[in-house]
């Protein structure tokens, strides 16, 4: 019930941001999430008493001097084939973006696979604006990106097009990646020979993590077997964290907060569940004993319903939370060019609390970031739980292999 | 809407990129990491069982000690009791010995005293009696040279052949 009233609002939120494309309604959009998010009430109140005044003045100066905040904002905030770190103008007052060119992988069917820069569609800024808010960019080989809230890789000819680009979120994931890769094996290293030595340093840290989530979070769940799930979910639960971390970078990439990351990790979450489940699970789930007929009947489509949405409901909670933070950061520092195109002084003025507000949303962002890997590690712990619930080592093999014909 | 929609690209990547961390770092840092933290628990609860066993076991070889000692203690109590016992017995027969010994040589002597004592009256008997006898023999003589001292002896004689 909560899960689908937290969508509705979303898509309500969303649907109201593209059409109007105003500031009154990214605010609007920013207190839905804030109200999502679960935040206090009175930053929320803070924040209405201050709409009016914004929403009626800076609306008129918004068409005037071209910052398009909901452009910003989602513009930082969605995927993009480059890496776009600032923008300069120069003497001339010509403006020239600082970004990092990604290579594009596209596969066309007919066509076969094509690797080249992105720099091929030209400066971002420079694209062809349309009339209902799309920019179109140069074209290049047949191929076109047309941008709204995000980028799509579209073909000219209209054919299909499989965009496997290393866009930002790819090469921010792989900057994750590496530094997982490099920071646990450096810590495990250390074990190396020396397991009754105290842990010293990072290796430490990660101690500390990983014997939390074991012994509180898995071995309550997963009973006795619960060491053949510990990889798994501690490589869920940092590479969350670590990407929610970079995420949270200047100029880095919102990763976690993308609902295809989110989709991925819930999808594979799903894949364990039901790979882990035994035939006690689904006895229960198709048959449950002692219910009359009808009541059956409602409860099954219920449980089986349930089955879909609780990965559902990870990959949502997991986007919501990130997409939401990183949008209320950015909108808080966007109130700064907001009020400065109201009056300089103002503007300079809101400097301080718009600073303290968006240092406030930081911290806040650093303890969301390790809480929600920690919950959705938790939740994806959970769910197995309950798949292999009853479970006994007798029927290990056949519970399995119970699971895999379903 | 935009934003709901998952990208093909990203999210291949992310499974490809999630599922080669998965794999590395099961090899490489959570099975190490793992079985450390299992080989140290265990280390420790062994230590601890251990420490506890020789506890145990000291506790033990220290009743067990004290227990000797206070055998040993009893022991030597005992031989000195023995030893004392010993000792008064040995003193004591000794005494006894020499009492009897002294006993039998006084009695030894005081037999001898008394055989010297006999022999020497026996001595003196026969010496008085000879001297007596030859003091008589003398007198007789004497009286008997004259007559009437004759008779009057003979007289004597009869009276006593009378008497008895």
């Amino acid at each position: 019930m909560i899960f689908e009233l937290k969508t509705h609002n979303f898509a309500q939120n969303f649907g109201v941001v593209m059409t109007c494309k105003r500031l009154f309604s990214l605010l609007i959009l920013v207190l839905g999430l804030l109200g999502n998010s679960k935040l206090c009430l009175a930053q929320a109140e803070e924040h209405a008493a201050t709409a009016p005044v914004e929403g009626a003045e800076a609306h008129g100066h918004e068409e005037k001097k071209g910052i398009n905040i909901t452009e910003l904002v989602f513009g930082h905030v969605s995927d993009s084939h480059e890496w776009h770190l600032f923008s300069l103008k120069n003497a001339e007052g010509h403006e020239h973006a600082v970004a990092m060119s990604l290579p594009m992988i596209v596969y066309q069917p007919g066509k076969g696979l094509s690797v080249f820069s992105s720099s091929v569609f030209g400066e971002q800024h420079e694209w062809r604006k349309e009339a209902d808010g799309k920019a179109i960019s140069q074209t290049y080989n047949g191929l076109y990106i047309e941008k709204h809230m995000k980028e799509k890789l579209l073909a000219e000819d209209g054919s299909a097009v499989y965009d496997f680009s290393i866009t930002k979120n790819v090469l921010s994931m792989l900057v994750g990646v590496v530094l997982l890769l490099w920071t646990m094996t450096s810590a495990a290293g250390k074990y190396k020979g020396k397991s009754m030595m105290a842990p010293k340093g990072f290796q430490n840290f990660v101690e500390v993590v990983v014997v939390f989530l074991r012994d509180e979070v898995v071995k309550p769940n997963l009973g006795h077997k619960y060491k053949a799930y510990m990889p798994l979910l501690l490589t869920i639960f940092f590479f969350i964290w670590i990407n929610n971390l970079l995420g949270l970078l200047p100029g880095g990439a919102n990763f976690t907060g993308n609902i295809a990351v989110t989709a991925c990790l819930a999808l594979i979450t799903f894949i364990v569940m039901m790979a882990s489940s035994n035939s006690h699970f689904w006895s229960h789930l198709l048959n449950p004993p002692n219910v009359p007929f009808l009541v059956k009947c409602l409860l099954v489509l219920i449980e089986v319903m349930s089955l879909i949405i609780k990965p559902v409901a990870l990959m949502i909670r997991l986007f919501a939370n990130m997409l939401a933070g990183h949008i209320v950061i950015l909108s808080v520092i966007c109130l700064i060019f907001i009020f400065a195109l109201l009056n300089v002084y103002v503007g300079g003025g809101f400097v301080v609390i718009s600073l303290a507000f968006s240092i406030f949303m930081f911290m806040l962002e650093l303890l969301v970031a390790v809480i929600q890997a920690f919950i959705f590690t938790t939740l994806t712990c959970v769910f197995i739980g309950q798949a292999m619930e009853g479970d006994h080592s007798h029927d290990d093999g056949h519970g399995h292999k119970e699971a895999v014909a379903h | 809407m935009d934003l709901l929609t998952p990208e093909l690209g990203l999210f291949f990547w992310t499974l490809i990129a999630f599922l080669a961390v998965f794999f590395i770092l099961r090899k490489f840092a959570w099975q190490p990491i793992l079985s450390s933290l299992g080989d140290r628990e265990k280390g420790i609860a062994d230590s601890i069982a251990t420490a506890e066993r020789v506890k145990g076991e000291m506790s033990q070889l220290k009743a067990e000690n004290e227990k000797l000692l206070a055998q040993a203690r009893e022991e030597r109590t005992t031989m000195l009791k023995e030893a004392k016992e010993m000792k008064d017995r040995i003193i004591n027969e000794a005494k006894e010995q020499a009492k009897t010994e002294a006993n039998k040589i006084i009695v030894d002597a005081q037999q001898q005293i008394q055989q010297q004592k006999m022999a020497a009256m026996t001595e003196v008997k026969n010496e008085i009696g000879s001297l007596a006898v030859e003091v008589a023999g003398r007198i007789l003589r004497q009286q008997l040279n004259a007559k009437d001292g004759q008779e009057m002896y003979m007289k004597m004689l009869a009276d006593d052949i009378k008497l008895n």
